[in-house]
């Protein structure tokens, strides 16, 4: 194999079938007269893929069984691999933008903000206005930002803002201010470029799917962490066993075949499962081997986020066939009391998480291909609410972040003397459907038209270069 | 009027139910229908008991469920693998198996279902509270409560400790009020997202419901005395849905109780736990006068709600995962007897007591690659290794029509549709024919069984009832 290539999609890709004919070669068969202890499952041998970073662990003859289609789905990453990669990060419960970017030079800030105000120069100035500054736990933003890696839009939202968590967090993941609309915007656009049999092209790192990723026809995946996605069963092995996956889709077929809404929830969710856990079978983790660990460090939080970012940049570095992927915050913004220190650790944790995302995926060669798109549901209210913390607002912030983002601010600080809308709320400068047309146009060169309700009415905004 | 359940029952148990106007099933009340009914008014049937309740027909059936002769807990209490007693206020997920416990071994299935509906309703996470003993106390009012009247029940949640802190009541004041309560009391407890009631009628719910506080424990550090203090509450004028007044707590969930928009919103979502196909307008709007006539009474509608033919003729109910646990368990007629099942629950996303936020668990998403996965290792724990067939040891004999039938019977006797059970067979068939050595011949069997007995309970069939 030629190191010399190693960074191209087909050295990847060969890689990889390497690691499944090694496997193939190595493994000790089930020899006649020799069989495994009872219930504890064939061994695993895991093999080292020390150029493509990557550990691959065996499952007996389940591997053998499994290897067509394990090649099937290498040949879709060499090709899939390369496309633009959009992941999703959600700041759960409505960050309050005035603190991650606080307004110290603006006249009445103080007045609003009586406790919870931080003194001009506390945290690193925002260069691309005076009266900003970013919270002292984002100064691994604003380092990024300074790259030119990051596209600031302080007011972002929509009109006739809702202050409801979850009619405001379900517009901004169908991309439409639509209560009834029940496919998310990347899972529009994955239903237009994607494929019947890969799960993993939209990806949500969760417990549950991300409504963002909810696409009409084509699979869809949500995993804990990659390394979590193993079946596992008592007192079955070997042929039984290989055999048994294979009945998972059988299974699978059945509720699909039902005609009966809840059996075929269910047997999609095993069809998917089924493919799922062949695309991940390489990222187990094999006996006596820890994964390799990623090129920059992350925060070594109990808290999943920084572990499931990682995920990612491991996922997209092994060339798998990812499009969009999903992740939310551990920490949650809804900060209507006492918001000061509870907001910091959140907020630098994501900072911090979000930093060590982008570097890995500079160290790994892949940055031009990923963007990484920061949001939340709503901003909070600029006057403070008496708990020393906040209540729902409106308008409030996003990040669009990577080497490819334009870098430039979208839309401004409108200002507290004027840009408040009669409730108090900070007034939008920038529309989050404006912000998908862009991102689907720029980005996935794709037209917004058939993904995002309304395209051809919104305006757009540069974000990338 | 508030203890409605236990003892009063016996003379009210005379009284027919009123069903006024609603339909009622008349199709075959058959073992399969009695099997339904109890997945979804409890956890499942224990072997025979489906057959033994199809035998009272439909109507005894379900006043069996919702006026229960005992209340008892039947069988051994629960306990951990070392065989200590759980410690529901103090050890981390115990809480979860002191409920889990009683939706086993409660003979009043349906109060604890109800019980799960309410905190689903009003849902409440210690991860915001803090306090097991707390969270109990909640669980236990909602028990009390959960079929008596829902303004009893809407009450007793707003002055419930645990709720006080989840959703910032305690401590919201004249001088400061906090938005939290009056925002989510409206949207998800009363009335539903929606144009019935605007941003500002928030804000005076939230003066209305103004003056209640705690303190805190100087010993423990825990919350403690709730109440009301005049001095914190705005006694001004409020204006709330065009009406004028000095509205106090009380006030606000009486506006809210008595918005014309209420009664359809409570009956289409009380609805929503019994079946995922919405009720046909003229029922529901029968349902809605049902409510309102019999002031508010819980109790009548789900006894109508139990009877309506959409639940044996309409779609299958994805079982929610603590449900499905709890069935599991009373299928193979075992007890809480391990800790596991805190974060099983959780990774097949449901832990009790930890909702995901204030809106509850979406059971329209129960099943995705991460959850199916887990509902299927779950098997495992399920099926403890002494029950494990050892193929060195067990005689099975390899016939797929009789292995199948053995896995069914393991769980106590599901219905499966003929689909499901010709994958079952041919995945056996498929199992046998991949013997090959004498020893493979031998020993195969037991392993196939093991595999049925996880694929009954990984089958569509079994997911949805």
């Amino acid at each position: 194999m030629d190191r010399a290539c190693s960074c191209n999609d087909f050295t990847r890709s060969a890689l990889m079938r390497r690691g499944v004919a090694a496997a193939g070669a190595g493994l000790p068969a089930i020899e006649p007269g020799m069989p495994t202890p009872a219930g504890t499952g064939l061994s695993r041998r895991g093999f080292l893929l020390s150029s493509a970073g990557l550990v691959l662990s065996v499952y007996g003859a389940g591997r053998l069984l499994d290897a067509p289609a394990f090649e099937a789905g290498v040949a879709a990453a060499a090709e899939a691999g390369s496309g633009p990669v959009l992941v999703s990060v959600y700041l759960q419960g409505g960050i309050d933008s005035m603190s991650v970017l606080y307004p110290a030079g603006d006249p009445l800030y103080g007045q609003y903000r009586t406790s919870l105000a931080l003194a001009a120069g506390a945290g690193p100035a925002f260069s691309e206005d005076p009266r900003l500054f970013w919270h002292p736990l984002a100064a691994p933003l604003a380092q990024l930002h300074s790259e030119g890696k990051v596209s600031v839009m302080p007011t972002i939202g929509y009109s006739d803002p809702n202050q409801s968590h979850f009619t405001s967090r379900h517009f901004w993941e169908v991309g439409a201010t639509q209560a009834d609309l029940l496919t998310g915007w990347m899972g529009r656009y994955l239903d237009i470029v994607g494929t019947a049999d890969n799960p993993l092209q939209g990806l949500c790192l969760d417990d549950s799917l991300s409504p963002a990723l909810a696409t009409a026809k084509l699979p869809v995946a949500t995993i804990d962490l990659p390394s979590d996605y193993s079946v596992w069963t008592q007192g079955v092995w070997g042929p039984p066993q290989t055999i048994m996956y294979n009945a998972f889709e059988a299974l699978g077929h059945v509720g699909v075949r039902s005609r009966d809404v809840g059996m075929m929830a269910s047997g999609q969710a095993a069809l998917m499962s089924s493919t799922l856990r062949r695309q991940l079978l390489p990222f187990q983790p094999a006996d006596g081997q820890s994964a390799p660990a990623p090129p920059s460090s992350y925060p070594t939080a109990t808290d999943e986020f920084p572990a499931r970012m990682a995920a990612v940049a491991e996922l997209l570095g092994a060339g798998l066939p990812i499009n969009c992927v999903s992740v939310s915050t551990d920490s949650v913004f809804d900060t209507h009391e006492s918001q000061a220190a509870p907001f910091a650790a959140g907020l630098g944790e994501a900072a911090q998480t979000l930093y060590a995302f982008q570097r890995d995926l500079e160290a790994r060669g892949l940055a031009d291909r990923v963007l990484t798109l920061v949001w939340s549901e709503f901003g909070r209210r600029p006057q403070e609410n008496g708990s020393a913390g906040t209540d729902h607002g409106a308008a409030g912030c996003a990040f669009v972040i990577g080497t490819r983002a334009a870098g430039t601010m979208i839309g401004e600080w409108p200002g507290l003397a004027s840009g408040l809308d009669p409730l108090g709320n900070l007034t939008e400068t920038a529309d989050f459907r404006s912000l998908y047309c862009s991102l689907i146009e720029q980005w996935f060169a794709h037209e917004a038209a058939p993904i995002i309700p309304g395209a051809s009415t919104l305006a757009r905004v540069r974000v990338v270069k | 009027m508030a203890s409605e359940t236990g003892v009063h029952l016996a003379t009210r148990r005379a009284s027919a139910p009123a069903h006024a106007a609603l339909p009622v099933y008349n199709g075959r009340f058959g073992v399969a229908a009695a099997e339904r009914l109890l997945w979804r008014a409890g956890f499942g049937p224990r072997p025979g008991e489906a057959r033994a309740l199809a035998a009272r027909g439909l109507r005894a059936a379900v006043l069996s469920l919702t006026r229960p002769a005992s209340h008892a807990l039947a069988g051994p209490p629960p306990r951990l693998e070392t065989g200590k007693p759980i410690a529901p206020y103090d050890a981390w997920g115990n809480d979860v198996l002191w409920w889990l416990d009683r939706m086993v071994r409660s003979r009043a299935q349906l109060i604890e279902r109800m019980t799960l509906t309410w905190h689903d309703w009003f849902a409440t996470s210690n991860e915001g509270v803090g306090s097991q003993r707390l969270m109990i106390s909640q669980n236990r009012t909602q028990r009390r409560l959960c079929l008596a009247s829902f303004p009893q029940m809407l009450t007793a949640m707003t002055l419930d400790p645990a709720m006080m802190l989840w959703l910032s009541l305690s401590g919201s004041t004249k001088a400061a009020p906090n938005e939290n309560y009056a925002r989510e009391m409206q949207e998800l407890f009363t009335l539903g997202v929606g144009d019935g009631y605007t941003e500002q009628d928030v804000r005076e719910h939230a003066r209305a419901l103004t003056g209640f506080t705690n303190t805190w424990n100087n010993a423990t550090g825990e919350p403690d005395d709730f109440h009301f203090d005049p001095k914190l509450h705005d006694d001004g004028v409020k204006l709330i849905y065009h009406r004028r007044g000095r509205f106090g707590w009380r006030d606000s969930l009486r506006l809210a109780l008595s918005h014309p928009g209420h009664p359809a919103y409570f009956v289409a979502k009380l609805w929503s736990y019994f079946s995922p196909a919405p009720l046909p307008k003229a029922d529901a709007r029968a349902a809605a006068a049902l409510y309102v006539s019999s002031g508010k009474q819980i109790r009548p509608l789900v006894e109508a709600m139990l009877m309506h033919p959409l639940i044996y003729e309409g779609p299958r109910l994805v079982k929610p995962p603590i449900v499905q646990i709890a069935g599991m368990l009373r299928g193979i007629g075992r007890y809480v007897d391990t800790d596991a099942w805190a974060w099983e629950s959780s990774q097949a996303g449901q832990m009790p007591f930890y909702p995901p936020n204030v809106a509850g668990w979406d059971a329209t998403r129960w099943l995705n690659t991460d959850t199916w996965l887990a509902r299927f290792n779950l098997t495992n724990q399920m099926i403890k290794p002494a029950r494990v067939l050892n193929p060195a040891k067990a005689k099975v004999k390899a016939d797929p029509r009789a292995m199948t039938r053995e896995a069914i019977a393991f769980w106590g006797g599901p219905t499966l549709s003929g689909p499901t059970q010709e994958a079952l067979r041919a995945y056996a068939r498929a199992a046998i024919d991949s013997a090959t050595a004498d020893w493979e011949r031998q020993q195969y069997p037991a392993l196939i069984v093991n595999g049925l007995r996880a694929l009954v309970v990984a089958s569509p069939d079994y997911h949805a009832c």
